[in-house]
């Protein structure tokens, strides 16, 4: 278990005059599952798109195992929502999948045998063994997120980003997409997830960071997931059954 | 078989069909990006925008393709570089260059008396009129925009399938989509003459599209939209020389038919395997119902 550590320190993010997000600055180590709260606009999905490099930052800065992450080969695998990727686009589950190991082929390669048994292994992994040759819209909506679930794996992050993966899944591909969270976090990768599933997150999340433009609280679930936090960032629309 | 052979007879005829054939395979291979990371607007933008390098080019009597290509790359800069600040939408950054670039090469024009009877040829393309440094200019910038594609083919499908994904992965986007940007106003200086401004996104968008509609691989696409291009280049070009019309409007038409064939007859995504699926839907259904009723 390698262990990395991941520190946010004072990060401010989003479009326009006034920043969507400010002042954040939490630390995660190599096996925490981190879920990210707040209502609509409250700068999950700014947060995690500045962790991957994907929104510039306005302040602050984000290291990893001691360096700034962008300086890092090895880096941060983002798994986008289900609604931003074009599933008419002419390529099958092993393509997507081929495309987390294009970094490590390099330019002007292509993969390799060793990139495609990898790829037609984390697709097995992720319960579509066989299926690679498909086209990505003959999968169901959970199957579709395990495919770039594959995709991320086959990067080698250290640091591993899901956007809502919860949306619209059935239970079956729920215990799935568990089963490949605990698994990230085993191999000692920092797992961040944007989610208003609050459910999830006292079942999946080791530590959750709660945002509302800014950071409102961080720590273990146990002791920072309390109806206090909870209003504060929520600003008392949830009830809380805790 | 003599309709066939006749034209060939001709010199005129040979370089011409030597042309379309280049710019055919330029075109279905440059169209698939065009098509997949949506510049279908753009493209057309482009086309438009070079027309004052192409009147330039004609007063000073040099190659039109030199004074196309100076216009188009300051166009795909220009429309990139606009396109990034978010106080002008990507779509009227190109609206107000290309409409302007055009409106320089009308105004040039209005002022050169002679001009007018070539206005046609220019605009509309005079593929039969092409000279032999034509077709080996042609040449020489297909197989270079062509080996730059083939070079960058999986940072250009990863950038046009997941642009997020391409940029957390360390890949310069705005780089590669202004590469690309360029590679496809090379495409249409190189294709100037076969089909003209204003026809040229027929045969940058109609071939891929039609290519898409037969297969879901992204290799036969490319493949298949390559095959269409030149297949409607040649057809078009024996159309309109036993019909007697014009020839890049022509083949335009022709690649039309075909994308319209495929529209309804494509084995997977045609109009017609859809109405058969939905027909033999509705009979399964109907056929239990049946059986139902006998149990």
């Amino acid at each position: 278990m390698t262990g990395h550590a991941l520190e946010v320190a004072g990060v401010a993010a989003g479009y326009g005059g006034s920043f969507e997000l400010r002042g954040v600055t939490f630390a995660a180590r190599g096996g925490d599952v981190v879920g990210l709260i707040g209502p609509n606009g409250s700068g999950k999905s700014t947060l995690l798109k500045a962790i991957a490099g994907v929104l510039p930052m306005r302040a602050g800065t984000i290291r990893l195992d001691g360096a700034p992450l962008r300086e890092r080969a090895v880096g941060v695998a983002f798994v986008p929502q289900r609604e931003d990727v074009n599933w008419d686009f002419p390529v099958t589950a092993r393509d997507v999948v081929l495309m987390g190991r294009y970094r490590a082929a390099g330019w002007l390669r292509r993969p390799g045998r060793e990139d495609v048994r990898r790829a037609e292994a984390a697709l097995e992994r992720m319960g579509l063994g066989g299926m690679g040759g498909r086209h990505i819209s003959q999968f169901s909506g959970g199957q579709q997120q395990r495919i770039f679930l594959a995709r991320a794996i086959v990067q080698d992050p250290a640091v591993i980003l899901l956007d809502e993966p919860f949306t619209g899944i059935d239970a079956a591909n729920r215990e799935v997409l568990h089963a490949a969270i605990r698994d990230f976090a085993a191999a000692g990768m920092v797992v961040l997830m944007a989610t208003h599933d609050l459910d999830e997150v006292t079942q999946t999340c080791s530590h959750v960071c709660c945002l509302r433009g800014r950071l409102v609280a961080f720590g273990p679930t146990e002791t920072t997931y309390t109806p206090e936090t909870l209003r504060a960032t929520f600003g008392g629309q949830v009830a809380v059954f805790a | 078989m003599n309709a066939l052979t006749e034209p060939l007879e001709y010199a005129f005829m040979q370089r011409a069909m030597a042309e379309i054939v280049i710019v055919g395979a330029l075109c279905g291979l440059v169209g698939c990006f065009v098509v997949l990371r949506g510049l279908a607007f753009i493209g057309d933008a482009l086309a438009h925008a070079v027309f004052p390098g192409v009147v330039l080019s004609y007063m000073a009597e040099k190659s039109i393709l030199i004074g196309a290509f100076v216009f188009g790359a300051f166009t795909a800069l220009g429309v990139g570089i606009l396109a990034r600040s978010r106080r002008v939408s990507e779509d009227s950054a190109i609206g107000v260059i290309f409409a302007a670039f055009f409106a320089v090469g009308v105004v040039l024009i209005s002022r050169e008396a002679g001009f007018r009877k070539d206005l046609g040829s220019l605009l509309f393309g005079n593929v039969l009129g092409v000279s032999e440094s034509d077709v080996l200019w042609t040449g020489i910038i297909a197989v270079v925009v062509a080996g730059v594609v083939l070079a960058f083919l999986k940072e250009f499908t990863l950038v046009a399938f997941d642009a997020t994904m391409a940029r957390s992965a360390g890949y310069p986007v705005f780089a590669l989509d202004l590469l690309l940007l360029l590679l496809v106003a090379a495409t249409i200086v190189a294709s100037l003459q076969t089909v003209g401004n204003i026809l040229i996104l027929a045969l940058l968008v109609t071939p891929p599209a039609t290519a898409r509609l037969l297969t879901d691989r992204l290799g036969r696409m490319m493949l298949y939209s390559v095959g269409v291009a030149i297949g409607s280049g040649v057809a078009g070009l024996y159309v309109s020389y036993h019909l007697d019309t014009a020839a890049g409007a022509t083949i335009v038409l022709v690649a039309t038919a075909v994308f319209l064939v495929a529209f309804v007859a494509a084995p997977d995504h045609g109009l017609a395997a859809a109405w058969l699926q939905a027909r033999r839907g509705k009979h399964h259904v109907h056929h239990y119902h049946v059986e139902d009723e006998v149990g």
